[in-house]
């Protein structure tokens, strides 16, 4: 058993590797291309599948690549954060994989999303996450930062249209900013320690002045709060991210800011454990919460809505991280993989709103429950998931931070619990609004026909096969934006096992031991 | 050897030009910033290897005289990415200058309009607020219909009486119009029936 799971770990970003590869070499075959990419990004869910039920099992393990002995060499390290994050992240991205298939297929040729670009930049996407995901060394980090931000580069500026290079401009650039933060600190925590595995830094990090680490955590986590968009660092994500194709928005809604969200817990409780920036963390989380939401409520555009909730709800993740206790990280844990797959679904149902109503401004849309019944309930559910109405997984989650933030007392754990439950009404207007406007009321006759004249180009997809096929929705993405709703509804009924995974993960993270005796063995080099 | 001053302070200056030349609209100063800041950085991670100029780490002879060989290895990977990093910035700072003649950062349209529009939208406000011209198509509950003729059309209840009384005579010219021109749709802004048939 402890070999197998050697030999699967390094897996998850070896496949998609060479899959991208393959890819590419088959780039004039679309169908060829479309079965490899799902056939791959099948098997890493597969083995990342392997990985949760292994390391939940055994705890944590790590993997030397290229058999350099530890401290030296690169270790991939598997504990059951980082399973956990895998399966979830695989999940989402072979789902959004399908949808864009179908929506390839049905545009065919001429589609927003070319194929032969798309698929390979896709794999190396899930390839960078994965190496975030199982990085044992700050270098390999930054290295699974930068090629799932090279991919995630060229996946928002698709095409090349007006649009997407000026979204894609200020988001590469923030990155950019981010990645050369990130990189400094690497570098002053290397010349403050001389190495950079973090189990060993877990150790080395410790005997530091209180000064030195406050600096280079404080590094860190500026580097990792763009990257998550916690405010005052999330003004990038709004601006960049409805612009590109749907089912890339859904894929980086769901997935990059949670990989930022990941580095921060790890930064946190296994670098510096001492919460010396808790405070900070906490005020932050506040303001990212409730400063988020307010930008929701005045959007009218649904992707726009829906990018300012995605910001709202980081804070959320980073009240449970800045509580440090083991009930709040089991919290926020749990809060990452229900936003995960919540804002995925609500980004793809958005992608469909975008075809049958041609447009995403609820100023223009309306009576699409009548007219599309099907979508509406693929939007409501999740809708209500992510207000955290019970009892959806959101509720589980939301619950489960508040508990926690009231068990911890004190004045500032209680005025997040506050801001928790007024950002969750808040964010139900938000979603009642999308939903009253787009869905439920009639829609606007008079303008109709102009606006349907008028919107029909915008869309993005070929005016001709659109009006051909009646807005008509394909079937594939259908399939799988209802695939996600039935994962959220998942994560609710199987909500007391994964809280319970959520719960020896934190337990896990706190304790730190076996995370370094996996890196070292029993003896913890220093 | 002795720690040398010559390396910090190079770092300081190129991040100064560095984040100088990022905060610029122009896109080629921002490209150009971000090299220097990569540079500013590659330099910091190799001064991060202890004192300069010690002999490379063969031949080992002590090992306290060789130089730290992991920064420069970490410099090598930072170095790539900072360079195919920036080939991709140039091509869409160029794309940029295709498509819209301009190489400057461009304003957020849509940010824009949400931050001029007015404070309350248009199916926000208590439609009695509004005048009867203004109402939308409806609030989604109720079937609204033009009166079929002859139809006394009772003042519903929540609605001000002398409202009710407003809006009576307001269908009454409309009818008389219309009855006098057939061809015309009523005024007052009250939505036609054709919600159903959609």
């Amino acid at each position: 058993m402890e070999d197998l799971i050697r030999v699967l770990t390094p897996l998850p970003v070896l496949l998609p590797l060479l899959g991208a590869a393959g890819a590419l070499l088959v780039g004039r075959h679309p169908r060829t291309q479309r079965v490899l990419s799902i056939v791959v990004l099948s098997g890493v869910l597969a083995v990342s599948v392997a990985l949760l039920v292994l390391a939940d099992d055994q705890g944590a393990t790590s993997v030397s690549v290229g058999g350099w002995p530890v401290p030296l060499g690169i270790v991939l390290v598997v504990d059951r954060l980082s399973a956990l994050m895998l399966v979830v992240a695989n999940t989402v991205t072979l789902g959004v994989l399908v949808f864009a298939v179908g929506q390839g297929m049905a545009d065919g040729e001429e589609t927003d999303t070319p194929l032969s670009i798309f698929h390979p930049t896709y794999l190396v996407l899930v390839a960078g996450v994965s190496n975030a995901f199982l990085a044992g060394d700050l270098f390999n980090l930054y290295v699974g930062f930068e090629v799932l931000l090279a991919a995630s580069y060229v996946l928002l500026t698709l095409g090349g249209t007006a649009g997407r290079i000026r979204a894609g401009i200020t988001y590469v650039v923030v990155s950019l900013m981010s990645s050369l933060v990130f990189l400094a600190a690497i570098a002053l925590v290397y010349a403050a320690t001389g190495t950079v595995n973090m189990a060993q830094l877990a150790v080395r990090l410790g005997e530091l002045p209180a000064g030195t680490q406050l600096l280079l955590q404080s590094m860190l986590l500026v580097a990792f709060g763009i990257k998550a968009a916690v405010f005052p660092l999330s003004a990038w994500l709004p601006d960049s991210y409805p612009t590109a194709p749907a089912p890339v928005t859904a894929v980086f809604a769901g997935l990059l800011t949670k990989v930022g969200v990941y580095a921060i817990i790890r930064t946190n409780t296994l670098l510096f454990p001492d919460g010396a920036l808790d405070d900070v963390l906490l005020w932050a989380a506040l303001a990212t919460m409730v400063i988020g939401i307010l930008g929701a409520v005045a959007q009218t555009d649904i992707k726009r809505m829906l990018s300012f909730t995605l910001v709202s709800h980081i804070g959320y993740m980073v009240f449970g991280i800045a509580l440090g206790t083991t009930a709040g990280l089991a919290g926020a844990v749990f809060y990452v993989v229900h936003h995960i797959a919540i804002q995925t679904t609500l980004f793809l149902a958005t992608g469909l709103v975008e075809r049958r109503g041609g447009t995403t401004n609820t100023e223009k849309l309306g009576g699409l429950a009548k007219a599309s019944p099907l979508l509406a309930i693929l939007f409501f559910v999740p809708a209500m998931n992510l207000a955290g109405i019970p009892p959806l997984s959101g509720f589980i989650g939301k619950l489960g931070l508040i508990e926690a933030g009231v068990a911890l007392g004190g004045a500032g754990p209680y005025v997040l619990v506050g801001g928790a439950v007024l950002t969750s009404l808040l964010t139900l207007v938000a979603v009642a609004r999308v939903w009253g406007r787009a869905f439920w009321r009639p829609r606007a006759v008079d303008t109709a026909e102009e606006d349907l004249e008028a919107i029909r180009p915008a869309a993005g997809t070929s005016a001709t096969t659109a009006q051909l096929q009646e807005n008509r929705l394909p079937r594939l993405m259908v399939a799988a934006t209802a695939g996600f709703v039935v994962v959220t509804l998942a994560l609710t009924v199987f909500g007391g096992v994964l809280y319970g995974v959520a719960d020896r993960a934190a337990v896990d993270l706190v304790d730190r031991t076996p995370y370094l005796e996996s890196v070292f063995g029993l003896q913890v080099i220093r | 050897m002795i720690p040398t001053v010559v390396l910090p302070v190079i770092v300081g200056g190129l991040y100064a030009a560095g984040v100088y030349l990022l905060l610029d609209r122009s896109l080629t100063r921002v490209l150009l910033g971000f090299l220097l800041l990569g540079n500013a950085t590659n330099v910091l991670i190799l001064s991060a290897g202890g004192v300069a100029g010690l002999a490379p780490i063969l031949p080992v002879d002590d090992v306290g005289d060789i130089n730290d060989p992991l920064p420069q290895a970490l410099v090598l990977t930072a170095i790539v990415i900072t360079f195919g990093i920036s080939a991709f910035v140039l091509a869409m700072i160029y794309r940029s200058w295709r498509l819209v003649r301009d190489e400057v950062v461009q304003d957020d349209a849509e940010d824009l309009r949400v931050a001029t529009r007015e404070e309350v939208d248009a199916d926000e406000r208590d439609p009695e607020d509004m005048p009867l011209a203004d109402r939308g198509p409806g609030d989604g509950f109720t079937v609204e219909r033009e009166p079929l003729a002859g139809e006394v059309v009772p003042p519903s209840d929540d609605v001000d009486l002398e409202l009710a009384r407003a809006e009576a005579a307001e269908n009454e010219s409309a009818e008389a119009r219309a009855a006098g021109d057939p061809g015309r749709t009523p005024p007052g802004g009250r939505p036609v029936d054709r919600r159903e048939e959609h």
